[in-house]
């Protein structure tokens, strides 16, 4: 199979979401205050989109950026190609509002197939989770819809062959690290702090600000049955938002005075003990037998 | 090698640089604009009073869009010393009119949708991106600038410098001296969040759309020239206060100790009830008024909002301020632009001229000898605010005295405070005098 006669050409999907260490929960009404909350790219995807670019810079080709969301999620695109992307597409329409994670990856499917036939894909990269979500369900939903080779957790990517179509990288796994060679079209989800996110040239940050972003709607993104899109298409449900109660009451600061190593120890015992009165004769008791 | 030619360069989206690159894209002229926050406003300081004037001569319908928080209803000023204060309030059912006047907005969001009408102005904005410092053809003309991106400088036949008070860009390129101390304000604020109901509630208002404003003076600024403030906006309250550089140096305290103990004064404490901190920020103010006012123009370049200095400190008017000298720059630009004219410093005069006819060189003119005088006579901060809650404590307590004698007492306070009489005297007549 040849495939050199074309460009190289990776779509990384990313997400736009609240950045979530300024997010509060109202407290009365339970719900997630998002109001005046900024957004970011989610930040594992831009592990995927710098290694994305990494390859287009040393194998040539493009780089597009898809993303789902509202209307303002252009900016996470626009943010994207000033990064050094090449190319954005948005798909957005209303029925999309609501999507869980297969609903999600169905559209984003859909829209890969479209700008495959326009442009074909050789690597789809996604990052390894959302810091919203915390499913990470879209990267494999998506390789499961499109039949493509399924590369989770990848800590680098050592090699391309491009005559062969072929892929070596390194993925994380629970016993170790895989070394794994894969065909292309493959979908790739990287690990974080796999690579060092660039800063784009002014060029690339001219060219972001004014570069047209491919926009689609869930009709122009080849979705026939909106049945599948959305609320509708989505199985998933939340049963409850709560914030998560402190583990522990505050934590004291204690000083305790000790000459040796053991004093100090035994300073600390006798200050839990009298928190505790039963800790006394329950640990003797274990200690003794 | 330039990496583009534009016809003119913002540097910052904060109201000023916004209001000159909204009036130029409006006017056809190719503008760059750039910021080095993450997005527009990501740096500016949250919860502040929009006065809709400034913005509604270049956005008359804004108010359909903006993300206003509550329109002012009332106004209160407060003296106060540790354990009181006296004050006055202006409330009124005229204000809840159609197009209400002032407004509480957060910056934050507030500069965010404002740089979205300058991008739909046919502005071009690039952000998290700084300027280092202005580029000079072998003439010293500005010709464009140099950011701290890779890729070269980019040029314009113009630069409008909206940077914000600190002015780094001009001071690093020679065109302005370093900031002095005296002529700032470092402010301190804190946004605490309450639900809309409670603030309803608290403040009396009648509904979520309604807002109060308290600004404060005496005990707040531990002596110090400043100021303290609070606005209530839809869901938060932002609580400050801010006080000249040059008097936090002197008097050694830490500007978050002021602030705790104005939020635990005992005016202050009930109103922040069960609040939730939200974010802290520290920013500086320009308070140096007319004569602190940096040269405004030269062949290439231009200042305009608080990199110029211009803010009221008396009535609190920045962001207006800001607004207008970024709409006149930009309306004086297009129109050299238009008669083919080059942006040199003779041409760029109609600039200077056009701020003194207009409310913001005659304002800081007539406020001129405030900063002085205040930074003079401490005792607007200290002994009055105090003497004033003494007397009023007389007057109200009933304690078998007799109301002479009480009259007596309040006045011997008033005297004594200063001294003599004509010192009582002088004070007034100075600040009649600065005012005028
Ligand atoms: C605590 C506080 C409360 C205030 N309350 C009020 C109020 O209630 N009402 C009111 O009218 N005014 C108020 N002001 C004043 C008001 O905020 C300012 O007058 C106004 O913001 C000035 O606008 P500006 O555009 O000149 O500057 P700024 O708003 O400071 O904007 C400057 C912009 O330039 C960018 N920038 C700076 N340097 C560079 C660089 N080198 N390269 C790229 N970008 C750069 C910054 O990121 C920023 O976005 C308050 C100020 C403070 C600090």
């Amino acid at each position: 199979m040849t495939r050199l006669a074309r460009e190289f050409h990776s779509v990384v999907c990313i997400k736009q979401v609240p950045d979530s260490a300024q997010i509060r929960v109202h407290p009365v009404t339970n719900t997630i205050m998002r109001q005046g909350v900024p957004t970011i790219i989610n930040p594992y995807d831009l592990f995927a989109l710098e290694e994305a670019m990494r390859l287009r810079d040393e194998y040539g080709g493009t780089v597009t950026v898809l993303t789902m969301g509202p209307p303002m999620a252009e900016d996470a695109l626009r943010r994207a190609l000033g990064l050094g992307a090449n190319r954005a597409v948005l798909i957005t329409d209303r029925r999309f509002a609501g999507s869980d994670t297969l609903a999600t990856s169905f559209a984003l499917s859909k829209a890969l197939t479209r700008i495959g036939e326009e442009h074909p894909i050789d690597i789809v990269f996604t990052g390894k989770q959302t810091i919203d979500g915390d499913t990470a369900q879209v990267g494999p939903g998506i390789a499961r819809r499109l039949g493509l080779n399924q590369l989770t957790y990848v800590a680098a990517i050592d090699a391309l062959d491009r005559d062969g179509a072929t892929i070596t990288l390194r993925r994380r796994s629970e016993g170790g690290v895989q070394v794994l060679r894969s065909r292309l079209p493959c979908l790739i989800t990287m690990l974080e702090d796999t690579n060092t996110l660039r800063r784009g040239t002014i060029q690339d940050m001219l060219r972001a600000a004014r570069a047209p972003v491919t926009t689609w709607s869930a009709e122009e993104a080849g979705i026939a049955d909106p049945m599948q899109c959305g609320l509708r298409g989505s199985p998933t449900v939340v049963k409850r938002v709560f914030a998560p109660r402190p583990r522990a009451d505050k934590a004291e600061m204690v000083v305790v005075e000790g000459k040796t190593p053991a004093q100090t120890a035994d300073a600390v015992l006798d200050l839990l003990f009298a928190q505790s009165p039963n800790l006394e004769a329950a640990l003797s008791a274990r200690f003794k037998s | 090698m330039p990496v583009e030619h534009f016809d003119a360069i913002v540097v910052g989206a904060g109201p000023s640089g916004n209001a000159a690159a909204y009036t130029m894209g409006k006017a056809g002229m190719n503008v760059l604009q750039i910021d080095r926050g993450e997005y527009p406003g990501s740096k500016n300081v949250q919860g502040a009073i929009l006065y809709s004037d400034a913005l509604e001569r270049m956005i008359p319908d804004f108010r359909e869009t903006a993300p206003l928080e509550r329109h002012v209803v009332e106004q209160r000023f407060w003296m106060l010393d540790e354990k009181s204060h006296t004050g006055t309030h202006h409330r009124s059912d005229s204000f809840n009119e159609e197009r209400p006047n002032r407004y509480t907005i957060l910056r934050a969001q507030f500069d965010k949708w404002f740089a979205k009408q300058v991008r739909a102005a046919g502005v071009t904005l690039i952000t998290e991106t700084t300027v280092i410092e202005l580029v000079r053809n072998a003439e010293g003309r500005v010709i464009g600038v140099l950011t701290d991106r890779e890729g070269g400088p980019v040029h314009a036949d113009v630069v409008v410098l909206g940077e914000g008070v600190n002015g780094l860009v001009a001071q690093r390129s020679g065109l302005r001296p370093e900031l002095r101390p005296q002529h700032v304000a470092l402010a301190v604020k804190e946004t605490h969040f309450l639900p809309e109901e409670t603030i309803r509630e608290r403040f009396n208002l009648s509904d979520e759309n309604e807002g109060v404003v308290i600004e404060v003076l005496g005990s707040v600024s531990s002596g110090m020239v400043g100021t303290g403030f609070l606005y209530t906006n839809r869901e938060s309250i932002s609580i400050g206060v801010g006080c000249l550089v040059s008097d936090f140096a002197e008097k050694q305290i830490p500007p978050y100790a002021l602030l705790d103990r104005f939020k635990n004064h005992p005016s202050v404490r009930p109103l922040l009830k069960g609040a939730e901190m939200k974010e802290y920020v520290a920013h500086l103010i320009p308070e140096g008024g007319y004569d602190a006012i940096p040269k405004l123009t030269g062949d290439g370049w231009l200042i305009v909002g608080d990199a110029g200095q211009f803010v009221n400190a008396v009535h609190r008017e920045g962001s207006n301020l800001a607004m207008t000298t970024g709409r006149i720059a930009g309306e004086c630009l297009a129109r050299l632009k238009a008669e083919g004219r080059p942006a040199t410093e003779a041409n760029l005069k109609v600039y200077r001229d056009a701020l003194e006819q207009s409310f913001v060189l005659k304002d800081l003119r007539k406020y001129r000898k405030i900063p002085k005088l205040l930074k003079q006579n401490r005792q607007l901060f200290t002994t009055w605010p105090a003497v004033i809650n003494r007397s009023m404590q007389a007057f109200l307590r009933v304690d078998g005295r007799d109301k002479r004698a009480k009259e007596a007492e309040i006045l011997r306070g008033l005297k004594t405070a200063r001294g003599n009489w004509l010192n009582v005297a002088a004070d007034m007549v100075k600040v009649a005098r600065a005012w005028r």
